[in-house]
Parts: structure tokens; sequence; C-alpha cells
């Protein structure tokens, strides 16, 4: 406090340009209201530390929607109770800006308690300025969270009531429980002590975010004469009468030394990079094909695969989705799922086609996969008249019905067994289409497996598992 | 010599300065009714000690300059 | 660049990065998820901010913070988390922030079902929040364009200083097809340097700001937003036509269902029925000059929806003076119709029958 001169700080304007009306000078704050105070206390811990121009004030919704007004510094409303949130998408986008959060007591423990909650457990590097003067201001005078036991307002007009209301909120006690934020303290704008500690506090909680030391709240008990009908020098004594026997003053948690600063390293990756991370830089293997060369009846195919749900019907579909894009045709491939994952049934649709694929959907495919005996006895019926089906004779125990389509009967999950696990059987399958089909060529149906399936230890697996099925289709003819 | 300047135009006449100002030099003007429709506070001339106590708590950004040292040493 | 098989709710959050997104900021829900799933899995490693809000009401208002920060920011959610996103959107449009919403529609009302429906085009292109606002909104129907259409939504929404929805349904949402992927877009954001707040000197006397105190002002606010919303109906209409050329029946659908309208318009051209296809790309602004056209050219219109039949009121508006008879079919509950289904409607609606849908 080396200053010769007090008067208005720097981090307010000079002329309130912003304010509406004629009265560009003076603030729209009702005599003897606290938030002028902390105002001041704010803009001269900016000053002092010269991060003005790196501020970006919140205001919110309350008395203190004018808060842009006066900061010169970057301002931006926010939604009532949303500061917090909105803090952290401004801090997020740019680490480099001192965001502060500016906030009533309806606005951060009622509407926006889950915000404030959960921004501090986020441990977000902003700092919080709560004022505290138990009542809504703006709105004329209703019951605010931190409205004391028996206090009369506009909406508690025979006085809070435990029984009706619960009892008011302690938000430094409250966000004191949770291990990320930095710093909290309760202060209070009353007589020369407590406000020089005020002081102190607010500098503290915005030097806190500036070494980057995370979350920050100084809660404030301040006066609202008019809300509470008290002249300011009686309402200044409330605070003191009332307030802070409910409210003690002091700090509930501060971890600000133990902490490194934190300043996320700023990113700046290049186009080729951002591609790499993104996976589309893999050379692949494509080669046109004409379904020309596909027997006639398994061109521009609709698939169904169907089975139980971790048969890997999917990756089935994917497989021969990835497989026939490499060969330079169109595919689509959409799931389609039982309620249940696992244990339930589960198919993929899948359209290959040199044409454009109009509706993804198959009700009619010319190859359906029957994993289990309810995928054939429901999808049977529906295979096109010259279509092929393959199913799965380790589970179903009857031939298909149909005699105006081509047949493939194998124990798919049986020789994936034999294979080491349950989990080649899809693999198996893939052989036998290729075998059968003649759609997809052998070498680049592996290299979709490879691309397809999560585990890539399981690649040689797979391999020998689709050179099997396609062995064991070719012992059929 | 320290004193405070009430640049009276801005004040509201909340009377928190006259109470907070240990020594007693700060007192509401009734004779004067500022643009705002207030008795604003006003120094009594002497006694000031430049603490800076009615300072931080005016809430009017404008309201009350504190001059700790003679305006010209502080030049 | 090489084609990619992927789930368009993945390439959905490739798009955007490569279009230069900086922040994410989601809450999970079918048939969403992936998109939060896949950005929490690649935003990081490209130094992006991915977090998953506590709420959608507190992830759009990141997104209103980021925004106002200057940065390409996004999130995705269905039904449910729309509805209450829809402070934030209202906050957004009102002080002009570019935000892109990724909306994948689920069955409703309430929480409904996890299966496919368009019942959410009155809340997302008729705005579901308070106020004179209105948003883009562009409709993909396929694995591309959910990429291309993302990119564009943050162009657009950078151009108009304004929200954009991204609105499809849980079944393109799901469905994997091939993707080209364009350059990644090195994106500088002092370009917002006249309006958002970049934390320097020369930014900081911007304000992001939606209130107006004075009736005045306010009009002239809302006034200067209509002019937007004008100018994108002049400038950034999108649609594609199919077979229309000389159509007699004309289908009018967008997401899922254009695909499956598409097929059964094969169908019936087959069966000689001359059928064509409109597909509405921006809901809003809404192809209204088209629509009229083509209400005043063929003797049918038929409106397809995965809902009670909600696009089909704007059909209607535009369409009412022109010669065509408008008729709609829909499917609701996550039911989509195949094509054999609708190329039976429009077989109706080709004899002369009415519709009952």
């Amino acid at each position: 406090m080396a200053k010769d001169i007090l008067k208005k700080p720097d981090a307010l304007y000079e002329v309130y340009h912003r304010k509406p009306g004629e009265d560009k000078k003076n603030i729209h704050y009702c005599p003897g209201c606290g938030h002028g105070v902390l105002h001041k206390l704010i803009a001269e811990a900016i000053s002092d530390f010269g991060v003005a121009d790196r501020t970006i004030m919140i205001s919110p919704v309350g008395c203190s929607v004018f808060v842009y007004y006066y900061f010169d510094t970057g301002n931006i409303q926010a939604a009532h109770g949303r500061a917090p949130a909105v803090a952290t998408g401004l801090k997020r986008a740019n680490p480099d800006t001192i965001v502060i959060s500016y906030q009533g007591d309806g606005d951060l423990a009622a509407i926006g308690g889950n915000n404030i909650l959960q921004a501090a457990n986020r441990g977000e590097n902003i700092t919080v300025f709560f004022v505290n003067n138990a009542i809504y201001g703006m709105t004329g005078g209703q019951m605010a969270p931190t409205t004391l036991v028996g206090q009369k307002t506009m909406t508690t007009p025979y006085g809070r009531s435990v029984q009706n209301e619960g009892y008011p909120i302690k938000v430094v006690e409250l966000l004191a429980t949770l291990e990320s934020p930095a710093y909290l303290e309760r202060c209070a704008l009353t007589d020369a002590k407590n406000i020089a500690k005020t002081r102190k506090a607010v500098r503290k909680a915005i030097k806190c975010q500036i070494d980057g030391k995370g979350f920050s709240l100084v809660e404030v008990l301040s006066a609202c004469p008019s809300g509470w009908k008290l002249t300011p020098v009686q309402a200044k004594k409330w605070i003191t009468d009332r307030m802070m026997s409910y409210f003690p003053l002091g700090v509930t948690k501060d971890v600000i030394d133990e902490r490194e600063g934190y300043h996320p390293e700023k990113v700046k990756l290049t186009g080729d990079r951002i591609e790499e991370i993104l996976g589309l830089k893999k050379e692949k293997l494509f080669r046109d094909k004409s379904m020309s060369e596909v027997p006639e009846q398994y061109r521009n195919p609709q698939i169904k695969v169907a089975g139980f749900g971790g048969q890997g019907v999917l990756l089935l579909g994917q497989t021969l989705a990835e497989a026939g894009m490499r060969h330079g045709w169109n595919v689509s491939w959409i799931p389609s799922y039982g309620p249940e994952m696992r244990g339930g049934t589960a198919n993929c649709q899948v359209h290959i086609s040199e044409n454009d694929i109009g509706a993804p959907v198959v009700d009619f495919p010319n190859i359906l996969i029957a994993m289990n005996k309810p995928s054939l006895d429901k999808f049977e019926p529906t295979v096109q008249p010259g279509g092929i089906i393959f199913y799965n004779t380790s589970l179903i125990d009857r031939k298909p019905e149909r005699d105006d389509v081509e047949t493939v009967g194998l124990p798919f999950t049986d020789i994936g067994d034999e294979l080491g696990s349950l989990r080649f059987a899809n693999m198996v399958v893939v052989g036998a289409i290729i075998e059968k089909t003649r759609l997809l060529d052998e070498d680049i149906v592996k290299e979709a497996m490879k691309e397809v399936i999560h585990n890539k230890k399981f690649i040689p697996d797979n391999i020998v598992a689709i050179e099997r099925g396609m062995a064991e289709a070719k012992k059929l003819e | 010599m320290a004193k405070i300047v009430v640049q009276v135009d801005h004040c509201k006449g909340c009377e928190l300065c006259v109470e907070a100002c240990p020594v007693g030099c700060i007192e509401i003007d009734n004779e004067v009714l500022n643009k705002l429709g207030y008795h604003p506070a006003k120094y009594k001339g002497t006694g000031c000690t430049g603490c800076g106590i009615c300072y931080y708590t005016c809430p009017e950004p404008d309201a009350i300059i504190v001059y700790k040292k003679n305006e010209r040493e502080a030049a | 660049m090489a084609k990619e098989l992927i789930k368009s709710n993945e390439a959905v959050v490739k798009g955007a990065l490569l279009a230069g997104a900086k922040c994410y900021f989601g809450y999970p829900i079918t048939p969403a998820s992936e998109i939060a799933q896949a950005a929490s899995y690649y935003f990081p490693p490209l130094g992006r901010t991915f977090i998953q809000a506590e709420s959608e009401v507190a992830a759009i208002q990141m997104c209103y913070g980021a925004a106002g920060a200057g940065v390409r920011v996004m999130t995705a959610s269905s039904g449910p988390g729309i509805s209450l996103k829809q402070e934030g959107v209202s906050y957004s449009a009102g002080s002009e922030l570019p935000v892109v919403i990724i909306v994948i529609m689920r069955g409703g009302p309430g929480l409904g079902n996890i299966a496919p429906e368009q019942a959410d085009y009155f809340q997302v292109v008729k705005n579901g929040g308070h106020g004179n606002y209105r948003c883009m909104v562009l409709a993909p129907n396929c694995g591309q364009e959910m990429c291309d259409l993302t990119i564009h939504a943050f162009e657009m929404a950078d151009k108009y200083r304004n929200p954009v929805y991204v609105l499809t349904d849980g079944f393109i949402g799901q469905m994997m097809e091939p993707v080209e992927f364009p350059e990644a877009m090195d994106i500088d954001e002092r370009a917002k340097a006249d309006w958002a707040l970049l934390g320097d000197a020369e930014t900081k006397g911007n304000i992001i700001n939606s209130i107006y105190l004075d009736q005045d002002e306010l009009e002239e606010h809302n006034r200067k937003l209509q002019r937007k919303y004008a100018r994108m109906k002049a400038e950034d209409v999108l649609f594609e036509e199919y077979r229309l050329d000389d159509a007699e029946i004309a289908t009018i659908g967008y997401g899922i269902v254009s695909r499956v309208l598409k097929s059964a318009v094969d169908v019936c051209r087959e069966k000689g029925i001359k059928v064509g296809l409109l597909r509405p790309i921006t809901l809003f602004p809404f192809p209204e000059k088209q629509v009229a056209e083509i209400a005043n050219r063929v003797d049918n219109i038929l409106v397809c929806e995965l809902s009670n039949g909600q696009m089909v009121e704007d059909v209607r508006l535009v369409g009412c003076r022109g010669k065509a008879k408008i008729s709609f079919y829909g499917r609701m509950g996550g039911n989509v119709p195949t094509v054999d289904e609708l190329a039976e409607q429009i077989t109706k609606v080709a004899e002369g029958g009415d519709i009952d849908g």
C-alpha cells in the first residue's frame, strides 16, 4: 500500500460509456451497497498486478449484471448461475487470460449451485468473487439460499423457516470439502479491519490464478441496505451482528503454497501432424475391381450378418464393408442391436455397390450370414431368390428350407474354437464368403481385417481363420 | 499533510465514511444537496491522517480521493 | 487423401478437428455418445480441449465462453440434452456467438427411446429457446456429409456469428461409410479481433452480451439479427434434387428418410411413375424457393419424416399457393420405413389416393 494517492483504480473506466442515460460518471448501485467496495478492491488488484488487458470479467445475473459498465477489461455476460461454466470455456480456450467470475448468492448457490461445485472440483484456474448478501437484490428482495433463518424477504414473508426452506448454505465450507480448490476464504465488508482482510483476500485469489495454482473463491458478506430495508450504517451492523455468527469469517482452504503452478503448454501442430494423429495418413491397399468380374448373383450385394451379441457379427460386417471400399466400390454399414448387447441378437447390414447407395438398410439380403438359429429363422424368408445363406451349423440344428437360394452350412463356431478362440469364427465366415462369392479378393480382405479388428495381436490368428474358412468352403464343392 | 477530497457529485450520502473515519474528520454536509440528490460527505478540513479507511469503505469509486501526503509532495 | 471407413459420429469429430475446432464440451447421451468419446480420444493429443461437462446446460455455456474467446468450439447431444441446452443456445444467438452443435435425434417425447426419429425438427429448426432468434441447421444424410457439413457448420457459424446445428438421426450417426477427409485448416483467431475477447489490449474493449435494457436498442438488435437470418436465406440455402426434372410427384425428406426415398424413387421410376426427390440440406434456411417452384410444377408432393409431421409445415407454408397436393407420411417410435413401404405410398399418391400418415 505504498501509494501516495488513493483514488479510482485504472481498471475501472474513467467514464462509464456503456452505462445508459446521462449519468456516465456514477455506478448504478444503491447507497451503501457492498458491490462498489468490492469492485474497487478487484480493480485495484487487477491494476496493481498489471493484468487488466488480459483479464475477462464475467457479469452474472443480479445487481452486478452491469459489471461490464465499469471494468476496463474484457467483459462477457453470462446466464443466471452459469458464470463458472462460461469461465471454464473462456479459460480453456485461452489459458493466458485472467478470468474472474463475479456472482451473487442466488446466482452462485441456487440456480448455479452445480456449476460452481463442478468448476471448483475440476480445479479450474479461475477466480470467483461470491457476494453473499443473503437476499436476491435485483429481482426485488426474494429469499436467497443464504437468507438467514427467520429473515423476512419478499418470498419468506413470515421469515425463513427451517421446516420449509432449510438452513442457509455455507458455500466456502461446502467447497472446502473438495480436493481441487486452492484457496477459499470468507470475508466481510464491514469495518476497516475486515475490509483490509477482504482486500488481501481479493489480491491473493487473483494472484493464485496468475500463478497457475488453480481454483480460488472469496465469499464476501456484503450489505444490501435496500433489500434489507436498513440504512447503510445499520446494514453494516446487521452483517456483524447477524450474518457473521452463522457465516464465520476466515480461510476454509488454502493450499496455494503447496501447489506447483500449472501453465498449460501451447501446442501448434502442422496440418500433416494433425492428419497423422487422426490416422488419415495411412497407406492402404486399394484395387479398382469391376463388378462385372463378380458372378452375377453377387454383384452389388446387400448383406445381412446376424447372430448373438458377442459373436463378432458387427466386425464381420465391417470387414466386408472395408474390403468393399478398398475395391473402389461404395459401401455402407449399419448396426442394429437387440435391447441387450450381450446374449441378445445383433445384426448389421452392409451394402457394397458400384452405384450410389440409397437406403442403407437391408430388408431383402442376397447374402445372409446366420450365426445362430433365431437369425436363420427370422431372416431366411427375406433372402432374395438366387441369393446365398451362410449358416453356422455349430449352433443351428436345421437346414435352410428355401430351395431357391444357395446354402453354405459350416460349423463356424467349432472351427473358431479349434483355431484357439470362439472369436475367430467370424473370420472363418469371411473366408467362406471369399471362396463362395468371388466378390472380394483375399489379399484385400486380409488388409481390411487388419484395419478393422481392435486387438492387433490377433491378426495372425485371424489370417489363419480366413484361410481356413476358404478351405472349408472349397471342400463343400 | 494528508487530506481527503470528496467529489461531491459522486457521493450518495451513505455515511459509511463518516462512521468509519477513526479520527472523525468527515461529516455529512446538510447544507448541500448534490446532483444525485444526496447530502454529501465533507472533509472537516483538519485531522486527516491519510489512513485510507474512508476510501476503502466508500462504495463509490469516484467519491473520495485520499492524499496521504501534501498534494505537492505527492506529485 | 485416402478414404476411411468410419462411423458417422466419429467422422464429425475428425471433420471438426480438421476445421480447427479447439474445444469440445459435452455430456454423454445415447445415440450421440460416440461423438464425445471420439472427441475425448482425439482432442487432447492435438493440444486441444475436451471436457465432459457436469450437465448439458454447462456444456453449452462452456461453448459460449470459448466462442467468446474466439476459438472454434462444439458440443453434441440428443433430444433430452438439446432441451437442456436451449438456455445457452438462446444466449449464444443473442450474443452472436459461433457455436457448432451436433444433434443426433432419438425417439421422444420424454425419455422415449434411443432409436432414430426426426421429432426434434421443431425444437431445433424453429428454435427451442426464448427470443427472436434462428439457428442455421444443416442436415447430413451420409458419412461424408457428417464430416463435410460439420466443417461447413464452423464456416457458417463464423460467417454469421451464430449458432449452427448439424441435425441428423441416430441411424445416420451409427452408420459407417467411406469418408474422404480434407486437409487440416489453419485457423487464425486474430480474424475475430473485431468482436471476440482474445485476452489482450486490442480486444478488451469488446463485449459479449445479450442484454439491452432499452426497448429501442433491443428492437434494433433484433432487427439486425433478422437481417442476418435474411442473408442466410439469400446466400446459404443448400439442397439436393434427384430425378425431379420431369417429375409429376415430388417427394421431400431429409436425413435417413431421404436415403430411403431415393431408393423408393428408383423403384417407382422402374414402374413408370414420374417421381423425384427434393432433399433440403439446410433446414434453416429452408429451401423455400425450390419448394414453391416445385409446388407450382408437380401434381403431388409427398413429405416423409420420422415424426408426426414437422418439416411438412414448412413445406405447406411455402407450397400452399402452388398446384400440388401436399401429403404427409410419417413413422414414429424409432421405426424407419422400408423402401417398399415408401414406394407403396408414392404409388398410392400416383393413383390419386390419400395418404394416411
